[in-house]
């Protein structure tokens, strides 16, 4: 009976009992314990249906009990924590756990789209290639929709993840994939020679298959030899062992990615802790002792629920106490399937029969069966009867060609053993085919790891610990540890022998990957089809491509395929092994970095100030920089802006510049390196002067500009864009170290060292008279248009004051200290307020610059040359420079370029917009008239209209021409005339004076 | 043999044991026509174009693996015609025609859907720039829609609107982009150029070139013999520097690896292609379910095929960023693929300076949208010698004249493009 | 990727900005435009071990000849570029 744990075995097994835990399976309510999966609780409780296969629909159970499930998934948790696709086998159970089945609707037991299944005759291996072409609209909105409709199996939450993660960085000698007999033997050697040690279990248990399956270490049962090694290893304070975490990729340099799943064996992480942790692990040594994962048999009916692997059988009934059934069938090819029939027997289960494959069985196993009173059948399993609620009846071929049936509700079975080969082969490394095992090993390993034990191909339990310690102890010397490594762990070698066996024809579906409805015959049909490449099956079938990765499929999948064409496996091959080796979740490879933190967020040095009046600040890259700084009673941004325009032009404001890079270029050599970076020339420069600059790519193309000054013969202030600020110190340093390492030049950078603010106007001088030391001499003889020097503030602050104006007014540029800048923007309020002095954003300095004609980001788009911005005549001919040679091809010379000119509409009452293409007045917009675009724009309070720059075709020749905007996106087309792009005071008087 | 309904029904009933294979898996003849190296998606299209456009049968495509196994086998499968600058916007243009046809002109099924590619954007600048763009996507003829914050609200209720970093202010539209299924379209290729004459032949790796007397290229030499070519295309990508070198020529390109990555398969959640516009990442949802997403390129030249963890980390934050529904769904498989990252982001489609040797190069991370195209374009320029109008600026010589086409502005350097 | 600065010891990949092949040096000012044309834009594009520069900007700002496999990633010598460091005054 469902429900009351009726097939959990009363005694035995790693489960809490005192610990009962209740949880809803398709909303019914269940109980299991503590130390259960949600498939092991499912076990106990009698459980057999599970899902619904991706194609037809079948009924399906668990295969397996691990991370290789392919058909126990579910969707665990409800709103918006709600997990599509997890693994019931590896979903540690908690109170109040939910879980839902997938993939069926109205339910479970009854799934209209089982209907699928009558279809399969014609729902083979890509027959949608094949069909739903006519007609071609039918795509998109009818065979798509209702393709997608169908396909995946889970919902994700849809909403928002209320979770956390966490990213973190571990730094050891050796890290250790897995805990089995090999992992633990790796870690006491490499821990006991004093190696840093990081063991990471993707369980929530250590031991691995010794959980399951026991054996004797040492003269030890398994389970006590695991608690030794364990405390052994737990009091080494190198030595970090960390269960729920699987070590999931390999990169270069000895960089590990590890998935922790730090709470979800809870129902909601508690507060303030995260769900999952990222581990970046960097490792001296790598060693994997991640197991082997056993393989299926394909034959009809070989998805039935009640059909599992004969290692799954053993772990739910030695670590779960759960039985998956009463009387058990065994069908195996191998000794070591063998062990589910000891096992059952042991827990007091009736084995119905054990089908072998092979032609010999040993004669221990020959006494068991007596003793158990069951046949041994030499044959294979040739189909399964059953349906939703189990298997009722197994077939079999008999070696020699009789057949017999055998009644059990309970198939194991087992096909050997595939050496978990991923992390071995994630830098594109293919694994080797070794024939005693009839199974992939790894064949050479990314640089400073090595697989040992079933990861390798040694299955016994004597040779895992061997391989794993000698593998331990290796590692740790590699790393350069050499303490005393004690004794290796010692058990007996088992012997395996198996006969290879992977298809059994016959009548009946028989599914090599049982999560993509992948059958044997699919197989065959790519054979046929020319899709004889593992990996051209691969995706014509989609074989190994679900949420499994194929870990029980591909083998047997290839191994069909070589049949079919008369190779051999290893001719045939495997696919490419890509990581992650179980799947991850985004959120965890984000962690903290989403919402506002993203990215990290800068703060100008009078950002807390500029809140505190309400300025509303926009992004620019990491910046936050205010916008504009609106009053009471304004109605919008452009009435604000429009305000602080005017404020300028009519008195004086201050706008916070420090966003710009600032780099202090030091040297005897400092000007002749400037001379190389920069088009124009700046060793000519005096102290004490300031000068705008032009950098190139190497490819001739407008890189930067700003202003440079000189304080110094030897000392030059470089200032940049904000936007390249870090680019073009990457750049100089580039020219510095690289090209120019003769000349004795320093270069800093400074950027984050000063506040820069900009104080323009006409007032400005007054403004500043409040500032600066008496003594300075701020009169036009005093400190000329582009003057520049260090001077003395009230309180005898230094600071240094640059006389250069970007929005064309009488304007001064000064520089302190970063830690004084909230100071100063307080003090310019409070010093300028009988001038009305006035604050203004980035919006403002904009409008500012574009009345002014200055080219800014939109125009210097990595496209356009020195010509192209009207700055063509700043070229020094007289030195070499950064770009020069390839400034000067043709097509980058063309009298036709596209050029920066001035535009506004013909209809002052018009909006200008950015992004309007220029066409020839009168002419049908087309691409062979469509001779330029709008960069920028603004409504100029000067102008009291809209106006902007442009690139336009030979755009500097054609001053007053009218051209027509078009602007289909935003349906707009209007005349507008192309003018000097300097529209206010074009003869630079106001910022002289 | 055609496929259709009627034909998979009939097969239903033989339990397909008929089913003929899709392309012929050809043996090397001594001398073809035209020979192109690179049997991916641009490969094949040249073949079939050549056959059926331009009447050119006697075609071979060698393929050093199984076709399909570079970038056409492991890309994001996006298709899409939103290019700003004279030269692309009209070539993407006629291979988004073509894709809108080729599943009728190949009788195969690549799954072309038109769902919509969405380009958002988080600034006035980027508004502008997109503006600028999808204007000329207009006059070009081409659809582009600029939608506002209020629009995609309504049409992408999911993305993150509130809480951003940097606030999604619209986005550019072009509806008639979205996706394909980037293996059928190999396999359609393949399928209906075999059946006008053309060899694909595989597991044919070209390892040198023979020349006459005068430097003209002669044939390829293989890896199952020297084969006889009037004329040698080469559709290589990835591998564009190693075989040009094997005629002793130098290219304007880089080999570098850029990572993708499949999530494991859910319910239909995402209705479009959507890129960010303020972090490195683009997702779709395949019919098969999986969000198939990537971002930026790992940034170093490689030929290895993989990736590391900075930008896988990278991809999913801005993942996160913009749908912060995705957090729980698991990244299932992350691959890396090698770009022929060129000099300017663009690609090269050209005779080259060595007679006989014409070269399709250089398509960065942006080569599957173009395999019609590129197929159509390179046909045109192996049967007649002269470049179609719609490529007339993918020259080689392109860098020695200036006339770069940059659409991001980053120059001489490919890992920013 | 880890890449060990002369400077700073080894360091993770996300520390470094990778520019491309070190090989190219850049022509004399007389040398003409196709020289360089060939500097600015053609590449050996090695598939194999190649000469490279990495910045160190989340470091020290040093400018690296990093050798390099770009078939295996692997990293075999790491030097500062001529002019990283102190100024050689005079030099």
């Amino acid at each position: 009976m469902a429900g009351d744990q009726a097939n959990r075995l009363t005694s035995g097994g790693l489960i809490d009992r005192s610990t009962a835990l209740s949880f809803r399976f398709d909303g019914k309510a269940f109980l299991g314990f503590k130390g259960d999966t949600l498939a092991s609780a499912l076990v106990a409780n009698g459980v057999k249906l599970v899902g619904r296969s991706f194609k037809y629909h079948r009924p399906r159970g668990i295969l397996t009990a691990g991370s290789e499930e392919p058909n126990a998934l579910v969707e665990l948790r409800s709103g918006a924590r709600r997990e599509a696709n997890t693994k019931a086998t590896t979903a540690e159970l908690y109170e109040g756990l939910e879980a839902a089945s997938q993939n069926r609707w109205p339910s479970l037991n009854f799934d209209v789209m089982s209907v699928n299944q009558l279809f399969a005759p014609i729902f083979v291996a890509g027959f949608y290639y094949k069909t739903f072409m006519w007609p071609a609209k039918f795509w998109e909105a009818i065979y798509e929709p209702a393709i997608r409709r169908a396909a995946g199996l889970g919902r994700a939450s849809g909403v928002s993840d209320p979770d956390h993660y966490d990213k973190a960085w571990a730094h050891c000698d050796v890290v250790i994939a897995g805990s089995g007999p090999a992992g633990l033997a790796a870690a006491l050697a490499a821990g006991r020679s004093g190696a840093r040690v990081i063991l990471c279990e993707e369980d929530f248990v250590l031991g691995g298959r010794l959980l399951a399956d026991g054996g004797t270490i040492d003269g030890l049962p398994a389970a006590e030899w695991i608690a030794r090694a364990v405390a052994e290893l737990t009091a080494m304070p190198d030595v970090r062992l960390m269960t729920r975490t699987t070590l999931f990729g390999v990169y270069d340099g000895g960089t590990y990615g590890a998935i922790e799943r730090v709470n979800d064996h809870l129902p909601v992480p508690p507060e303030h802790q995260v769900r999952q942790r990222l581990w970046r692990i960097v490792a001296k040594r790598c060693v994997v002792a991640a197991g082997a994962i056993e393989r299926p048999i394909v034959f009809a009916g070989n998805d039935t629920p009640g059909v599992m692997m004969a290692s799954a059988m053993r772990s739910y009934i030695s670590r779960y106490a759960a039985t998956p059934a009463r009387r058990i069938a065994l069908f195996t090819n191998n000794e070591d399937g063998w062990r589910t029939a000891e096992t059952a027997i042991a827990a007091g289960l009736q084995v119905a029969a054990v089908i072998d494959a092979r032609p010999h069985v040993s004669p221990a196993h020959r006494s068991l069966a007596s003793k158990g009173g069951f046949p041994v059948l030499h044959g294979a399993v040739s189909s399964v009867d059953g349906g939703k609620n189990g298997v009722r009846k197994i077939s079999v071929s008999l070696t020699g060609g009789a057949r017999a049936e055998v009644e059990a509700d309970g198939l194991a079975v087992s096909g050997g053993w595939n050496p978990a080969v991923g992390l071995t082969s994630y830098h594109r490394g293919r694994p080797k085919w070794r024939d005693d095992i009839a199974a992939f090993v790894p064949d050479g390993a990314p640089p400073g790891m090595v697989a040992a034990g079933a990861a390798n191909g040694a299955f016994g339990l004597g040779a895992c610990l061997r391989e794993g310690f000698e593998a331990g102890a290796a590692a740790a010397r590699d790393a350069g540890r050499s303490g005393n490594i004690g004794s290796m762990p010692v058990a007996d070698d088992e012997a395996f022998s198996i006969s290879p066996l992977w298809h059994i024809a016959g009548k009946g579906k028989a599914f090599v990957d049982q999560q993509h409805d992948v059958t044997a015959s699919d197989v065959e049909l790519a054979q046929r089809e020319g899709f004889q490449s593992v990996e051209h099956l691969k995706r014509y079938t989609t074989l190994g491509m679900a949420t499994d990765q194929g870990k029980t499929s591909n083998v047997a999948g290839l191994a069909i395929m070589a049949a079919v064409t008369g190779k051999s496996i290893p001719e045939t091959g495997t696919t490419i092994y890509r990581p992650p080796y179980v799947p991850v979740a985004i959120g965890a490879f984000a962690g903290h970095h989403r919402d506002e933190n993203f990215h990290a967020t800068r703060l100008t040095p009078s950002h807390h100030w500029a809140a505190e009046q309400g300025a509303v600040f926009v992004d620019t890259g990491l910046w936050k920089r205010a916008q504009w700084y609106p009053r009471a009673g304004e109605k919008d941004w452009l009435e604000s802006v429009t305000r602080e325009v005017k404020a300028v032009r009519n008195g004086v404001g201050f706008c916070d510049v420090s966003t710009l890079g600032k780099i202090d270029v030091h040297g005897a050599d400092a000007g002749a390196f400037l001379d190389r970076v920069y088009i124009n020339a700046f060793s000519s420069l005096a102290v004490g002067k300031a000068r705008y600059g032009l950098m190139l790519r190497e490819d001739g193309i407008v890189y930067d500009d700003g202003t440079t000054s000189r304080l110094a013969e030897d000392h030059y202030f470089l200032t940049t864009t904000t936007a390249k600020a870090g680019l073009v110190m990457q750049h100089l340093e580039f020219c510095r170290q690289v090209l120019f390492p003769e000349l004795d030049v320093q270069l800093t950078s400074v950027s984050d060292q000063w506040a820069q603010f900009s104080i323009a106007g006409p007032k400005t001088r007054d403004l500043l008279k409040e500032i600066v030391d008496p003594a300075e001499d701020l009169s036009n003889e005093g400190f000329p248009f582009m003057g520049a020097r260090e001077v003395k503030l009230r309180g005898d602050l230094k600071a240094r004051l640059f006389r250069i104006s970007f929005s064309g007014e009488m304007a001064f540029e000064i520089s302190l200290p970063a830690r004084y800048g909230e100071a100063m923007a307080r003090n310019l309020m409070v010093a300028g307020k009988p001038f009305g002095v006035t604050p203004y954003g980035t919006e403002a300095l904009g409008v500012m610059r574009i009345e002014k004609g200055h080219v800014a980001g939109p125009e210097l788009n990595g496209t356009t040359t020195a010509g192209d911005l009207g700055l063509g005549k700043m070229m020094s001919t007289r030195k070499d420079f950064i770009g020069r040679v390839m400034a000067g091809r043709e097509a980058l010379t063309a009298p036709n370029r596209q050029v920066v000119v001035g535009i506004k509409p013909t209809d002052k009452g018009r909006h200008l917009r950015s992004g309007a293409h220029v066409i020839p007045k009168g002419e049908t917009p087309g691409p062979d008239n469509d001779q330029g675009y709008v960069t920028s724009v603004c409504f100029s309070p000067v102008l009291d209209q809209w106006i902007g720059l442009g690139l336009v075709e030979r755009g500097r020749e054609r001053i007053g021409e009218i051209v027509l905007a078009h602007d289909p996106l935003r349906g707009e087309d209007y005349d507008v005339e192309l003018c000097n792009p300097v529209f206010y005071d074009p003869d630079g008087g106001r910022q002289r004076g | 043999m055609k496929y259709s309904i009627f034909s998979l029904a009939r097969a239903a009933l033989s339990g397909h044991k008929n089913w003929k294979p899709t392309w012929r898996d050809a043996a090397p003849k001594d001398r073809y026509d035209v020979v192109i190296i690179g049997g991916g998606g641009h490969g094949l299209a040249t073949a079939w174009f050549l056959a059926s456009e331009f009447g050119i049968r006697n075609v071979a495509v060698l393929e050093k693996g199984w076709i399909g196994s570079g970038n056409a086998g492991r890309n994001t499968t996006i298709i899409r015609s939103n290019y700003g600058l004279p030269g692309n916007t009209g070539f993407y243009e006629l291979s988004m025609k073509l894709w809108e046809r080729m599943e009728q002109d190949l009788n195969y099924n690549a799954m072309v859907s038109q769902r919509g590619v969405l380009n958002l954007y988080h600034s006035d600048a980027q508004r502008d720039a997109f503006a600028r763009r999808g204007n000329t996507m207009r006059i070009n003829g081409i659809d582009a829609e600029l939608l506002d914050q209020a629009a995609l609200r309504k049409m992408l209720p999911f993305l993150n609107f509130e809480n951003a970093r940097f606030p999604i202010q619209g986005g550019l539209l072009q509806r008639r982009g979205g996706t394909a299924r980037h293996d059928a379209v190999v396999w359609g290729y393949a399928h209906a150029a075999s059946a006008l004459g053309v060899d694909i032949i595989q597991n044919c790796e070209v390892t040198g070139f023979t020349r006459d007397a005068n430097g003209k290229v002669t044939g390829v030499e293989t890896s199952r013999g020297n084969i006889g070519a009037g004329k040698v295309g080469m559709a290589v990508a990835g591998s564009s520097s190693r075989v040009a070198a094997m005629a002793g020529l130098r290219l304007p390109i880089e080999s570098h690896v850029l990572q993708a990555f499949v999530s494991e398969a859910i319910k239909p959640l995402l209705p479009n292609v959507m890129t960010f516009g303020a972090g490195h990442f683009y997702v779709s949802q395949s019919d098969k379910g999986g969000l198939v997403f990537g971002g930026d390129i790992d940034g170093y030249n490689s030929y290895a095929q993989r990736g590391n963890l900075p930008v896988v980390e990278d991809v999913c934050e801005g993942g996160m960023a913009l749908i912060p529904m995705i957090g729980r769904v698991r990244l299932l498989r992350q691959w890396g693929g090698i770009m022929d990252m060129s000099m300017d982001g663009t690609p090269i489609i050209d005779k080259s300076p060595v007679d006989g040797l014409y070269i399709n190069a250089g398509w960065c991370y942006g080569g599957f949208k173009a395999t019609p195209g590129s197929g159509f374009v390179f046909a045109h320029l192996l049967a007649r010698d002269q470049s179609h109008k719609e490529a007339a600026r993918f020259r080689l010589d392109r860098f020695q004249r200036g006339a770069m086409i940059d659409e991001k502005g980053q120059g001489a350097q490919p890992n920013l493009h | 990727m880890r890449i060990t600065c002369p400077f700073c010891g080894e360091r993770e990949l996300g520390e470094f900005t990778y520019l491309g092949d070190a090989k190219p040096q850049r022509p004399a000012a007389d040398a003409g435009e196709d020289a360089v044309y060939d500097y600015v834009y053609l590449r050996d594009n090695i598939a194999g071990v190649m000469s490279e520069h990495w910045y160190h900007g989340g470091g020290c700002r040093a400018w690296l000849k990093v050798t390099r496999n770009t078939l295996t990633h692997e990293i075999s010598a790491v030097e500062a570029a001529a002019g990283a460091g102190a100024a050689k005054v005079g030099a």
